[in-house]
């Protein structure tokens, strides 16, 4: 008897330490992720709603303004918070960090905020509230207390709202941003277009390529690698600027074209959509063409002539027999393809015209010029967030296992 | 099992050396690359590391205060002397990111120009916003904004900076505001609803560049048949390259570039030299041999090459009917035209 439990206790242990030791193993693997790749993730979640800079600076201000309905100026008291607090600010670099986020809501902000800092309102005494109105009209208007108040943080759907046009107005309420400052919903929407319509491409340029280097003899296959693994190796940058120089008004096409008397004038082939589409193709091909060969190279030969042994025509045997065999392939290399060329930024910005930026043109535009990290980190959210729908649909779509990289 | 004692100390020894290596960098200093910085490496650099023996290592920006916010907060900040635009002077200034500057250990601040004297920077270079053409193409030079915008007399594609910085600007030049009521026109919405329906007329012929190297590259290449470009640019394009690029100073919109030294820099004392060999007027006055851009050093003005004198933004001729940008106003409304700019570009 005890020795029976005495076995079922050993094999449970022994189980036990073979888990932990397979768990060591991973472990490094699995804190390497965990620190390059989820931790940036929720960092830059965190920052899209993370709101600190105003209630760092104007605590009281803050309180007094939580009591505020919203629907005409607030009271004294909350004036004189916002006095108190400007002068007890520890440096200007604070109060800089929050004239700056006001400065999103409403254009003209910042100055409003740092002047009134350099005025020493307790000083003067009296009543607050005229003092600030006759120091500058605007705080004596809703709106600008609305944008405070919805400043107050510590976190706020201010920017998760302007990453696809939308914002609160005075009462609270969601509605749409104005029509000039509008863009990001079209610029989402164009991203996504162009993204597709380069995955469709790739698709079909990469299929036969693909199709020949699988059936391709081992030596023919080498020569025929060399192609499309130099460009995959050089560098992106390089390519790109390869591209501007080769489609430019006086470059080799315009000239081959203009020689051959295909064209009169030089086409206007780069700074254009055009040439966004030529050149992320180009870079993007390699990431179809190999998924593709991977697949490809295993699918034995003796299927298709089994099709046609039994009497198919060599097209319906194709679509038939080849087609659903190779669509592993084809679905891994698409989604390899659509993920990357939503997110691409580099070939875009640099031979693309002001009409044809795509969403990481702003993330890096908020990051870099406008310092505007809540905003970027925003974009980079409804980035994440449409990409993992688009996902989703593409895993229902295509059934469960059908993704394969050979 | 010594062995592993000696080669792990062996390891953790050079781990630490390399460590403190990395503590102890060069003075970096960084500016807007291109020709200009070639000028600068003959003019301050070069001359800096021969004169005080200090080493220098010198890198290459496009701006922007987020760039300079990034490397200041996230704490492993590898740049000590920046040069920096005007609105990234006083932004960053307010926030902090640079160090208040000591001008004892640089000459006072009565050797330059008032309008070069700051809290946290010291200005660099006073330059300016051209119109600017290649003369060998044009024979009939474009006198003004207003020709840019005629596509009849000037067919071709034209060239603005990305961003709508100086285009409003130029838009409403064009569109017939003197240039000294431009920031006037431009506080009102109105203004700016009328600088971006003129911007509308040769929008099918624009395109934007974004670093200050382009505008001779595309003139040369002929994309474009007139461009907005930094006057330095084109001057050093036609004595480097050989090139016949002409400009028109008429409504050019000019400014001040600063050199600021980035908060906790590790190389306090060195950049205090540099910022004193680079503002004293010998030095200054060889700049303009080599770029045409104003220098900030008030006896360094007298000093200059007078062959150089005319093509300097500073000059009385350059300065007629030109207008310095509002840093103000970009401060306020930057953010927002931007938006608006973008939200223009793509429709």
């Amino acid at each position: 008897m005890s020795s029976e439990l005495g076995l079922k206790a050993q094999l449970r242990r022994a189980g036990r330490r073979r888990r932990l030791q397979a768990f060591a193993l991973v472990a490094p693997l699995l804190a390497f992720l965990l620190f390059t790749f989820a931790a940036p993730i929720v960092c830059m979640l965190w920052r899209s709603v993370s709101d600190p800079d105003v209630a760092a600076v104007l605590p009281h201000t803050v309180e007094q303004l939580r009591a505020w309905d919203g629907k005409d100026v607030p009271n004294d008291l909350a004036f004189k918070a916002l006095a108190e607090d400007l002068k007890q600010a520890p440096d200007g670099a604070s109060v800089a960090k929050a004239a700056r986020r006001l400065n999103y809501a409403i254009s003209g902000y910042r100055s409003l905020l740092m002047s009134a800092r350099r005025y020493d309102f307790l000083d003067a005494g009296g009543d607050m509230k005229s003092a600030f109105i006759q120091h500058d009209p605007r705080w004596g208007e809703t709106g600008y207390w609305a944008a405070l108040k919805q400043a107050t943080g510590p976190t706020t759907a201010f920017y998760l709202l302007a990453a696809v046009d939308l914002q609160k107005d005075s009462a609270g309420s969601i509605v749409n941003a104005p029509e000039e400052v509008a863009i990001y919903r079209d610029v989402l929407l164009r991203t996504f277009k162009v993204s597709c319509i380069i995955t469709v491409i790739c698709l079909v340029l990469g299929f036969p390529v693909a199709y020949m280097l699988a059936n391709a003899l081992p030596h023919h296959r080498n020569l025929l690698f060399i192609p499309i693994l130099l460009p995959f190796w050089t560098s992106l940058l390089v390519r790109t600027m390869a591209w501007i120089l080769l489609l430019q008004k006086d470059g080799p096409v315009n000239k081959v074209l203009q020689a051959l008397g295909i064209i009169d004038h030089p086409l206007s082939l780069i700074f254009n959509s055009f040439a966004v589409y030529v050149a992320m193709i180009h870079v993007l091909l390699p990431y179809m063409i190999l998924p593709l060969y991977s697949v490809m190279q295993q699918i034995k030969p003796s299927y298709m002539n089994a099709a046609l042994s039994l009497g198919a025509r060599p097209s319906v045997a194709f679509i038939r027999i080849y087609m659903p065999l190779a669509l592993p392939g084809m679905a891994a290399g698409s989604l390899l393809v659509l993920i990357l060329a939503l997110g691409y930024y580099i070939t875009p910005t640099l031979v693309g015209g002001a009409a044809d930026q795509m969403l990481s043109y702003f993330i890096a535009l908020n990051t870099q010029e406008t310092s505007n990290w809540g905003l970027a980190a925003a974009l980079g959210v409804v980035l994440l967030g449409s990409t993992l729908v688009l996902y989703w649909i593409y895993r229902r779509l295509l059934g469960g296992n059908q993704i394969s990289l050979g | 099992m010594r062995y592993k004692y000696i080669i792990s100390t062996a390891v953790a020894a050079m781990l630490a050396a390399s460590a403190q290596q990395a503590f102890a960098r060069d003075l970096t200093v960084v500016s807007w690359g291109g020709a200009y910085q070639d000028a600068q490496k003959k003019v301050y650099f070069q001359p800096f590391q021969t004169a005080t023996g200090v080493k220098l290592v010198d890198e290459s920006w496009d701006g922007g205060i987020g760039v300079l916010r990034t490397k200041i907060e996230g704490g492993k900040s590898d740049w000590d002397v920046v040069q920096v635009e005007s609105d990234e002077l006083a932004i960053g200034c307010d926030e902090g990111l640079f160090e208040k500057l000591d001008y004892s250990k640089i000459g006072g601040k009565d050797a330059y120009i008032p309008a070069s004297v700051n809290d946290c920077g010291i200005g660099a270079i006073l330059y300016d916003f051209v119109l600017a053409y290649d003369s060998d193409k044009l024979k009939d030079a474009p006198k003004s904004w207003a020709d840019f915008w005629d596509t009849k007399k000037y067919p071709g594609k034209r060239a603005l900076r990305q961003g709508p910085k100086v285009n409003l600007e130029i838009a409403l030049i064009a569109d017939g505001v003197a240039p000294k009521d431009v920031y006037k026109v431009l506080a009102t919405e109105e203004g700016v609803d009328r600088a971006f329906k003129k911007l509308d007329e040769i929008k099918p012929d624009l395109i934007f560049w974004k670093a200050g190297a382009e505008p001779p590259q595309l003139l040369a290449s002929g994309e474009v048949v007139m461009t907005a470009a930094y006057n330095g640019r084109i001057t050093a394009a036609n004595a480097q390259n050989n090139r016949h690029f002409g400009m028109s100073w008429n409504g050019a919109l000019y400014t001040l570039d600063s050199w600021v030294i980035l908060k906790g820099s590790p190389n306090l004392d060195a950049a205090y030299k540099f910022l004193n060999f680079a503002g004293a007027a010998e030095n200054q006055k060889l700049l303009p041999n080599y770029i045409a851009y104003g220098v900030p050093n008030k006896a360094a003005a007298s000093m200059i090459d007078p062959k150089a004198l005319d093509t300097l933004p500073s000059s009385e001729a350059n300065m007629a009917n030109a207008e310095q940008i509002d840093t103000a106003f970009w401060l306020e409304n930057n953010d927002k035209l931007t938006e608006r700019f973008n939200k223009w570009a793509a429709k």
